[in-house]
């Protein structure tokens, strides 16, 4: 590998790269917001919802866990429009990283609420708590904690998921990085590139969730 | 002339399914009384109790607190369990301490114990805090406001679950076998409590296995028998001169 080489084709490439990893930011972070806010709801009606509502929402999680992300990446992108919804490959990619996102999130949230013992709202009823309020103070602020760290860990799977838009023609930095690649031919140095730093975002989240779950501990 | 009842249950039933756990139950308790239920497991002491805190839904029967009746009204004829706004301003005129303590470990000590009284009695921050360490001093565990659950002994957690319950100010205290989950030496610091609050003049309810503590604690004991209430009257009557087979073998075998 030739070191000045490289650093020579990284300066002709450092705008491309730059905007290639913004996009993928931009991405993750908006996939993962909607995603997570989604999710919290799928949960809720999950553990919550009535009935039919409940069967509803099962089989929206059901359905969207059972399909690759490839997969429906390009189909918010191609079917949507044969339906007549037209969104950019941008608004598309968001749409099915958010979908993807919201179904873990919402089993992570029915999960951790069904894992707080029974005891815990009886003990918030029998001091007169509504429902509402056992909720609130005594039944969410645990199953968040208790999502944390698997939260954190679908996070970093999302900004992962997000290299499947450059299929769709969405130049976040893998597609970036093969533009670049494809007008220097340095494929190993430049996928390398782009691989460490997918590992620093990934690692930045992971820190962070650490630190969250650090602040929010309790003995 | 009698005042009210504090407590009045009449004809009270409970089935799970097709077992019928409580086949009409009737007690009356005044102010000040401290009524311990014995019996052997099943025999529906615990379910009563639930019932009271409206934990439990029931299926016929009537539960008057202070003259009130909780959980259930008649509609047309028809009995009709209440909104829930109604049962949760009910289930606060009894304080209840559970066998498994059921603290929020999310939360301190101090902040366990404020929560009801932020959230219910509506009581300023402030406010909430000078009341809960009162109670908590009262329980001799002032100096751990501070700590988490997970870091208190079983014997604290049940003592700040007791002060979590009073410092609500309800009528009744419901104590649903309190030490059957500490380790033998952790439950006199639990009974103790219990004890100086009986001598305060707090109403309280008590399912207990313990029955050294139920003799020494109660105006009256009960002795429950598969739904019913097997025999009744004041302890020392009730231990020395049982008049059922039943009750004679139940101390028998019990530890004092």
């Amino acid at each position: 590998m030739d070191v000045a080489q490289f650093l020579h084709e990284f300066w002709i490439a450092r705008g491309a790269i730059w905007d290639g990893f913004q996009m993928t930011v931009a991405i993750s972070a908006l996939s993962i917001f909607f995603g997570t806010l989604l999710g919290l709801f799928v949960g809720l009606a999950l553990v919550y919802a009535w009935l039919p509502v409940r069967f509803v929402v099962r089989i929206y999680v059901d359905f969207i866990r059972g399909t690759p992300v490839f997969v429906l990446v390009l189909a918010s992108f191609y079917i949507l429009s044969v339906i007549g919804i037209q969104l950019t490959a941008f608004q598309a990619g968001i749409l099915a990283i958010t979908a993807f996102c919201s179904t873990h999130v919402g089993e992570m949230v029915r999960g951790a609420l069904a894992a707080i013992p029974r005891g815990q709202s009886e003990a918030a009823m029998a001091i007169g708590l509504t429902f509402r309020q056992t909720f609130q103070s005594v039944l969410m602020p645990q199953a968040l904690r208790q999502i944390l760290p698997t939260w954190v860990n679908a996070a970093t799977e999302m900004v992962k998921a997000s290299t499947l838009l450059s299929v769709i023609g969405v130049a976040e930095l893998l597609l970036a990085t093969q533009q670049v690649i494809s007008r220097n031919f340095l494929s190993l140095e430049f996928y390398f590139l782009a691989g460490f730093i997918y590992f620093l975002i990934d690692f930045s989240i992971e820190r962070l969730g650490r630190f969250v779950e650090k602040k929010l501990a309790y003995c | 002339m009698m005042s009210e009842p504090l407590l009045f249950i009449e004809n009270l039933h409970k089935s799970f399914g097709k077992l019928e756990v409580l086949k009409g139950v009737d007690l009356t308790m005044n102010a000040s009384d401290v009524v311990s239920i014995i019996g052997s497991s099943g025999s529906g002491k615990t379910t009563m109790l639930r019932c009271v805190n409206l934990l439990e839904e029931f299926h016929e029967g009537r539960i008057l607190i202070d003259g009130e009746e909780i959980g259930y009204t008649l509609k047309n004829g028809k009995r009709q369990r209440l909104p829930k706004a109604q049962i949760a301003r009910h289930r606060a005129l009894t304080g209840m301490v559970f066998q498994t303590f059921n603290l929020f470990p999310h939360l301190t000590a101090l902040k366990n114990v404020t929560l009801g009284l932020i959230k219910v009695r509506k009581m300023k921050k402030d406010e909430a805090a000078e009341v809960a360490r009162h109670w908590l001093s009262r329980v001799g565990l002032l100096d751990r406001q501070d700590h988490y659950p997970g870091q208190l002994s079983g014997g604290q957690q049940q003592r700040v679950a007791i002060a979590r319950a009073i410092a609500m100010n309800p009528k009744l205290m419901l104590f649903d076998e309190v030490t059957s989950a500490l380790d033998p030496e952790l439950v006199n610091e639990v009974l103790n409590v219990i004890k100086d609050l009986a001598s305060d003049g707090m109403t309280m309810l008590i399912v207990t296995h313990e029955m050294r503590f139920a003799f020494d604690v109660s105006t009256k004991v009960i002795f429950m028998n598969e739904g019913r209430i097997g025999e009744q009257g004041p302890p020392a009557e009730l231990f020395n001169n049982p008049k059922s087979k039943r009750l004679a073998e139940f101390i028998q075998n019990s530890t004092f």
